[in-house]
């Protein structure tokens, strides 16, 4: 894709920030009447996921957390002030983690999306003009996932779709691909973000203990759904698709394709549809967002680790704001200077080319 | 399929590999139950096995949930010239592969019988059975190799005592488990297994694979072989985390952890990961004390087979030094398929005492052999 030079000088965009729900009151207006009685008939709780507990210090950095609000929600006057406001950003785009694709019946995840969205639509983009968002998408039923992208899309500040990093099965498999076809007709990257759907145990080993183990398997998460998506063919059947690997880290990822490319060489019998090697695939679809970034003790270490990645395209920047990532600077002591404005600036509008429109509604 | 097309011709290798090398990754087989698992095992089982099988936490009766890329996931050419199966004759075992390949000594690590199994007690009766004919048909005949003695880990009161009756034996150096258990390996289920391998001086050897009847990735059942040995990579991962975090390291200091046929370069990238979470999230785990890469340099060495392949080969060199290269084992994981030839393993330049650390003397090391 030819890249256009009239984005030069422009702001930088955040690539994963998250709005956060102040409780599942708020999503109410938003429901259908017959939804709505029935989450208060029922009594249905929060949604929240324990991949998140409210109160961990990971969950919202402690200067953060905003007094009065409930959860760990963030007003949008304060998530400007601290995250837009005098900062080089131009774009962020907001993910909102709610965890309602671990419902199993697949009709009240497909409202809670549609609540998610319209809510993100009213009280996040229409009240600054500076957020964009992912479409919420219910991953319990590829088809509903389908008519939510095809709902949301026409707004242009919706610039991508939203997964999970672990869902009912690997989401290479041919069941999710309805949602890629979707997504590369509208012109929408698909974002795997760090989450669960909770269908299995979170390690490919069983149920761990601790919150900590909970999120360091994101990234092994992650991992595994490269492979599938790279092994199933997913980006031979939708060459323009680009997968935005989000709040997982990337220095996992040369060793990773080192492993990927060696057992492609010896067993790409089996996928045969997969022509060029994994490697190349990563460069020409996938991404991912800077923060965190699990860095090596010494600066000159990450400065090796980019001649490992050996490519300047696969990282975008951002915050993870409210998550606790990191103290001062997001971009790590030893990260190529370089590169900066290339992951804040031009790696992210190549990526979504809606950014560019101008967010027509 | 059963019609397994071998080249037998050309089978006998030349020597390749000037450097003397330990092989921490040999996997010997039975050449078949009755010849060299029954005389190690009660008459009952015997019965049991031929009418029921021995089920894994899987539905296959034949065992894997992925069916393997070549027969028995092994070089065409390790098939004895009679057909027999691959690692199941100590001659031919020692003129393809220890002979040529200057094999100084090699640790054998059992697979085929008795781990992951559905029925624990019929799992400690096949690892003892599997125990005794290590000694009987290979340490006992040949001085280079040495065996693991291979516990029912899902009973882990049946593993130490396994463990215990092992213990001493110079047959034997370490303990063998496999990656995908039940529950994560750090789990307090299993502390006994530490605990008794501690007290009997032997390094815990993790090897790849299992069957602990979860999905083998958090998102469930991949498609393809090809998906499931990558995620090998990851499964190591969890378990390291699973180690750390439950503070097994702490509870039994002189643990040595051997990570087998999960590749290596991942480790140093989990490392910088656990310990910016610990650094954060510590209250949850105020039995870790120090951050976890320090843990990890003290007590994980991982075996190098199948060895990350970067185009750019100093890369891995890199990866290897941020490991620690006292470390990092040779391993060849003779005679599977995607066997490691260590005249070929590591082509990039090393220094004289990298090479020598890599190919032996960390095993000597660790395992206390080749110093006597």
């Amino acid at each position: 894709m030819a890249y256009d030079d009239s984005l030069a000088g422009r702001g930088a965009v955040d690539c994963d920030i998250h709005a956060v729900l102040p409780g599942l009151k708020s999503l109410l207006p938003y429901f259908e009447p017959q939804w709505r009685d029935t989450i208060m008939q029922r009594g249905i709780p929060e949604i929240d996921t324990n991949a998140y507990p409210n109160n961990s210090p990971l969950t919202i950095r402690p200067e953060w957390r905003a007094s009065n609000a409930p959860f760990h929600a963030v007003p949008l006057e304060q998530l400007a002030s601290q995250a837009l406001d005098g900062t080089d950003v131009e774009f962020a785009i907001c993910n909102c983690l709610y965890g309602f694709q671990m419902l199993n019946s697949e009709d009240m995840g497909r409202a809670f999306a549609r609540s998610i969205n319209d809510w993100m639509k009213a009280e996040w983009l229409d009240r600054d003009p500076r957020l964009r968002a992912s479409i919420a998408v219910p991953m319990q039923n590829p088809a509903m996932s389908v008519e939510e992208i095809d709902r949301c899309a026409p707004d242009r500040r919706f610039v991508q779709v939203l997964m999970l990093a672990m869902g009912d099965m690997p989401l290479g498999k041919r069941y999710y691909w309805p949602i890629y076809e979707a997504a590369e007709r509208h012109g929408l990257p698909v974002a795997v973000h760090a989450g669960s759907m909770y269908r299995h145990p979170i390690t490919g080993i069983g149920w761990p203990t601790y919150h900590v183990q909970d999120y360091a398997s994101q990234s092994t998460a992650m991992q595994t759904q490269l492979t599938s998506l790279i092994c199933e063919g997913v980006f031979q059947k939708f060459p323009d698709l680009k997968i935005v690997m989000s709040e997982s880290g990337f220095t996992w990822l040369p060793p990773y394709l080192w492993r990927l490319d060696k057992y492609w060489h010896g067993l790409r019998m089996e996928v045969p549809w997969l022509t060029v090697s994994p490697i190349e695939v990563v460069r020409s679809n996938v991404r991912f967002t800077l923060q965190p970034v699990d860095a090596p003790p010494d600066p000159a270490q990450l400065e090796r680790l980019f001649d490992h990645l050996d490519c300047d395209d696969l990282i975008l920047y951002s915050t993870d704001y409210p998550h606790w990532q990191f103290d001062r600077d997001p971009i790590p002591e030893g990260f190529p200077a370089s590169l900066i404005s290339k992951i804040k600036i031009d790696n992210p509008h190549a990526t979504y080319r809606r950014l560019s429109e101008g967010g027509r509604q | 399929m059963n019609e397994i097309q071998n080249n037998l011709r050309a089978v006998r290798a030349r020597p390749t590999s000037k450097q003397r090398v330990a092989d921490c990754d040999i996997h010997p087989a039975p050449r078949s139950m009755e010849q060299d698992i029954y005389p190690h095992l009660e008459k009952r089982w015997q019965s049991h096995l031929a009418e029921y099988g021995a089920p894994l936490r899987s539905g296959f009766q034949n065992g894997t949930n992925y069916p393997k890329g070549q027969p028995q996931a092994s070089r065409r050419d390790s098939f004895l010239p009679d057909g027999g199966f691959p690692g199941s004759d100590l001659a031919f075992m020692r003129e393809q592969h220890l002979d040529p390949n200057n094999v100084e000594f090699g640790v054998m690590l059992p697979l085929r019988v008795g781990l992951g199994l559905q029925n624990q007690e019929l799992a400690a009766a096949l690892c003892r059975a599997v125990n005794e004919w290590q000694i009987t048909e290979w340490t006992s005949k040949e001085p280079r190799l040495r065996g693991s003695v291979m516990v029912p880990y899902e009973d882990p009161a049946a593993s130490v005592q396994e463990i215990e009756r092992c213990a001493g034996k110079p047959d034997f150096v370490q303990v063998e488990v496999l990656s995908r258990c039940a529950e994560p390996l750090g789990n307090r289920k299993y502390w006994p297994i530490f605990e008794a391998a501690q007290a009997a001086g032997l390094p815990v050897a993790v090897h790849a694979f299992g069957y602990g009847g979860w999905a083998v990735t958090g998102g469930g059942w991949p498609s393809y072989y090809m998906e499931d040995m990558v995620a090998h990579s990851q499964s190591m991962q969890s378990l390291v985390s699973s180690v750390v975090f439950e503070g097994v390291f702490e509870r039994f200091p002189r643990t040595r952890l051997v990570l087998v046929e999960g590749g290596l370069a991942w480790l140093p990238s989990l490392a910088w990961r656990l310990d910016r979470l610990w650094s954060q999230l510590r209250s949850e785990v105020p039995h870790v004390k120090r951050p976890p890469s320090e843990y990890i340099r003290e007590h994980v060495w991982l075996t190098s087979q199948p060895i990350e392949e970067p185009e750019d080969r100093s890369h891995i060199v890199d990866v290897m030094g941020w490991i620690g290269w006292d470390r990092v084992l040779f391993a060849s994981d003779y005679p599977h398929w995607d066997f490691d030839d260590p005249a070929h393993v590591l082509p990039a330049p090393l220094s004289k005492e990298q090479r020598q650390q890599f190919f032996l003397e960390n095993a000597r090391n660790l395992y206390g052999v080749g110093h006597e």
